[in-house]
């Protein structure tokens, strides 16, 4: 056999060929941040439209392609790829693995992505325009009355689906079998936890996804009528079977976030993580919680008052599993020697905002309540809170975080900071006062409003071109990192920072633990 | 490889495999499949509204290169293994890829499943006017009354597909006749009972074969192998002969409503899946006549095959059940 201690390939065939988790993982990255461009050129395209009532840059339909595509984008291409391409740079270092348990579809999963992407992008040229039906596209809309590229949306989501899938099944294969000796479930840090939980949310609920998209494709090209009250199936169905994998997605996004903010925290308050037990079970709480909510995204539609109540109940009681979460992540801050570089902010910022966000959702999960909040503003507010604030901003901290051992290089702290407070006021300008239009009345979805909304409007647009605008700073910070950076060869970079991943020499080699470690019997977590 | 490095005793080196280029050819195959199929279904459902007349050969083009790319996949993990290479701990890595793609067929299966029951239990009664919102039936389908298997469509009750251009066409004029066993008039005739033993009794073939291979009995091996693809393919063509009979002599298509919606999609992901399962047998049998490939200990490829067979038969026996008899 030949020489398994090479460096990479040169040139293209590296990436395209390549079997190396961090390859692969840096490809992910890559590729999720340019997705994250995309769907934000595209959310840009909403502010500027909803800076002033009226209507100025776009016609109604495009915005409802740019709303659709946007929710898309940054749901399927940014934030799920971001947290695959972390779990495959770290996974395997975390627990002591040569690379992942199936290289080959590793790279596979990864690759039908771009040109999945590209197809559901390509949507944009055809005729009749881009699916203009929302993100949840909920039939008939997305049947009866869509355009004929809904046809190429369809392939595209079974395409992502099935990157999901493989990558999910090579994460739960890695975690179950390639752990080194002496890294039982219990040891393994928090991040590898949560992502292992995720892996079975994945593989529970993308098919289940692929199975709505089909019966979308067989109503629309076979005359079927799963979605067709008049030949006695129902619209209503669809939805639920849409938020039966819906639910247990925004989980799929936001547990990985979990995670990596159990590896900051820890790290800048130099105490180990608190309730370590208890966070595990938390997250499997809330695993096992996401599969009977799913019908509190359609309180309004007409499900009888049994349904309503059963779903409002179980709603509240996933505010118990997070509650622990939340008090633990303090806890663990409590009497720490904190110190707050750029990935902490963030972390903190995390941890402040989403629980505004979790609180936003504990009002919209009163099911009589809700008949208010439904599809307004406020909706909106929400899930960018738990999205952009939580998922986003821990995605940022983990980048700040495990970038010098990914590179061998120090980012810019003054400018790492600098990018934190311009995106935390960006963000709460944007989406703070959407609280406030929304509980006013104003509706989601909607290119032009009423007057009384204007103030409020303009605030948001401008926050969002703050935020926005803040990503370049973001971006040029990791491209000097990587080409000029100050050197690190410390194998710790942060003083804090526990885990197997801190042991290797920085930058981390290409190949790592080709041998298993040995993990010490003292345990990894207080 | 540094001689003096070893590793810990139970974790034999794992073999992460050079840089490949089967992902990249099997994603040509995969997107080049999919692009042709929707060029292809919009052609049939839009018309032609772009040049793109030869949809099918990309449809085609795409099907091969992923069906060969797929096949030299395969044939590069199966060296790899006759090689040597594989430490149990490898093998251990397919065992739960293989274990959770089938998890996931399941769930794949749930969402269809999920779909029968809620149009039978829920959304079927409510459409004729029971629960809370039962003062709409009047308005919207008046006259609609639900049983199944439904012997009418909603908009077959309030007069034809012209009325409400949004509805599909209700085409199930046969109202006394369903592909379940009441309306069988022998019970020799009924071809899903003769699927159900066909199947079932495939599961045990297998079994028997499986068996054989552990006492490392070639032929019988070969021959319970054999027997299973067969009953593999009498099955299949079962089905295409009902479903013939549905079509020509019963007026149940795929636009006869959501009887016809449920029933097709059911069994025909079913079949599909039979024919997937038919097909790794197949090549499991061609393997072991010709290549003389499977020991006692090692045959992985045959194990998984018959896990996906095991599969499909456990999702036709809640066919069966929900589909056919309940």
């Amino acid at each position: 056999m030949g020489d398994h201690h090479h460096g990479p390939a040169k040139g293209l065939s590296r990436w395209l060929f390549t079997t190396n988790h961090k390859d692969i993982g840096t490809m992910y990255l890559w590729f999720s941040f340019a997705m994250f461009i995309l769907g934000g050129t595209f959310a840009m395209i909403i502010r500027a439209e909803l800076f002033q009532p009226g209507m100025q840059l776009v016609e109604p339909g495009f915005f409802n392609q740019m709303t659709t595509l946007h929710g898309l984008v940054m749901v399927f291409g940014a934030i799920m790829p971001s947290f695959v391409g972390l779990a495959n740079w770290l996974i395997p270092m975390m627990i002591g693995a040569p690379d992942m348990a199936l290289p080959r579809m590793n790279n596979w999963s990864f690759w039908i992505l771009p040109p999945g992407f590209l197809m559901l992008a390509s949507t944009l040229f055809m005729e009749g325009g881009a699916p203009a039906f929302g993100w949840t596209f909920y039939a008939p809309l997305s049947t009866t009355y869509a355009a004929p590229s809904v046809t190429f949306f369809i392939f595209a989501i079974h395409v992502l689906g099935i990157s999901s899938i493989m990558g999910s099944i090579n994460i739960i294969a890695t975690i179950m079998n390639m752990r080194a000796p002496g890294m039982t479930y219990m040891k393994m840090p928090l991040f590898v936890w949560t992502w292992f939980i995720t892996a079975f949310l994945l593989v529970a609920v993308m098919p289940v996804l692929a199975g709505a998209v089909t019966m979308m494709l067989m109503d629309i090209h076979f005359g079927t009528s799963f979605f067709s009250a008049a030949g006695g199936g129902d619209p209503v169905l669809f939805q639920h079977i849409f938020w039966f994998f819906g639910h247990p997605e925004v989980y799929i996004i936001i547990l990985p976030a979990f995670g990596v903010v159990s590896q900051v925290i820890p790290a800048f308050s130099r105490k180990p993580l608190f309730g370590y037990a208890s966070m595990v079970y938390a997250t499997a709480a809330i695993a096992i919680l996401s599969f009977v909510v799913w019908a509190h995204h359609m309180y309004t539609v007409g499900m009888p008052v049994a349904g309503e109540l059963f779903f409002m109940y179980a709603t509240m009681l996933i505010a118990v599993p997070t509650g622990v979460k939340v008090f633990n992540w303090v806890s663990t801050m409590w009497r720490g020697s904190l110190s707050f570089e750029t990935p902490m902010l963030f972390s903190i910022g995390f941890l402040v905002l989403f629980t505004i966000g979790g609180f936003t959702g504990l009002m919209l999960s009163i099911a009589p309540a809700d008949f208010q909040y439904h599809d307004t503003y406020f909706v909106v507010a929400h899930f960018h809170y738990v999205m952009v604030a939580g998922a986003v901003f821990s995605m940022t901290s983990a980048v700040y975080f495990w970038l010098p051992k990914w590179t061998g290089r120090m980012y810019n702290e003054t400018m790492g900071k600098v990018h934190f407070w311009i995106s935390f006021v960006g963000f709460n300008v944007t989406f703070f006062p959407q609280h406030f239009v929304g509980l006013a009345g104003m509706p989601r979805r909607v290119p032009d409003y009423a007057l009384q909304f204007a103030d409020f409007n303009m605030m948001s647009s401008i926050g969002a071109f703050v935020y926005g605008a803040s990503q370049i700073m973001f971006l040029y910070n990791v491209i000097a990192t990587i080409v000029s950076g100050e050197k690190v060869s410390d194998e710790q970079v942060w003083d804090g920072a526990e885990g197997l991943e801190w042991t290797l020499p920085t930058p981390a080699p290409y190949h790592t633990f080709e041998v298993p470690p040995k993990i010490e019997a003292t345990p990894a977590h207080g | 490889m540094a001689a003096t490095e070893h590793a810990p005793a139970g974790y034999e080196k794992y073999h992460v495999p050079d840089s490949s280029s089967l992902a990249v050819r099997a994603t040509v195959g995969l997107i080049l499949t999919v692009f042709g199929a929707g060029l292809l279904l919009n052609d049939m459902t839009f018309g032609e509204t772009h040049e793109s007349g030869n949809a099918k050969w990309v449809l085609a083009a795409g099907l091969v290169f992923f069906i060969l790319t797929l096949a030299s996949w395969f044939r590069t993990t199966i060296r790899e293994n006759m090689q040597g290479m594989n430490s149990a701990q490898l093998n251990h890595s397919y065992v739960l890829g293989m274990f959770w793609f089938i998890f996931s067929e399941v769930m794949f299966f749930l969402a269809f499943f999920g779909t029968l029951f809620y149009v039978r239990q829920l959304a079927g009664p409510w459409l004729a006017g029971e629960g809370d919102g039962g003062r709409m039936n009047g308005l919207l389908w008046p006259g609609f009354e639900f049983s199944w298997p439904p012997t009418i469509t909603p908009q077959e009750a309030v007069g034809g597909s012209d009325v409400q251009p949004i509805a599909n066409n209700g085409a199930f004029l046969t109202q006394d006749r369903s592909m379940s066993f009441a309306d069988a008039h022998h019970w020799y005739q009924w071809l899903p009972m003769w699927n159900t033993i066909i199947l079932l009794s495939s599961s045990f073939t297998v079994h028997i074969a499986h068996t054989a291979l552990l006492k490392d009995q070639r032929s019988k091996f070969n021959l319970w192998l054999g027997i299973t693809v067969a009953l593999g393919i009498i099955f299949v063509g079962l089905q295409a002969a009902e479903y013939y009979e549905a079509y020509a002599l019963f007026g149940l298509t795929l636009n006869s409503g959501i009887y016809g919606s449920t029933f097709f999609m059911l069994t025909g992901f079913h079949g599909f899946h039979v024919f997937m399962g038919m097909t790794m047998l197949l090549i499991q049998l061609i393997r072991s006549v010709r290549g003389h490939h499977f020991t006692a200990s090692d045959h992985f490829g045959f194990e998984a095959s018959s896990w996906y067979w095991h599969f499909v038969d456990v999702v036709w026996v809640f066919l069966f059940l929900f589909v056919y008899i309940l």
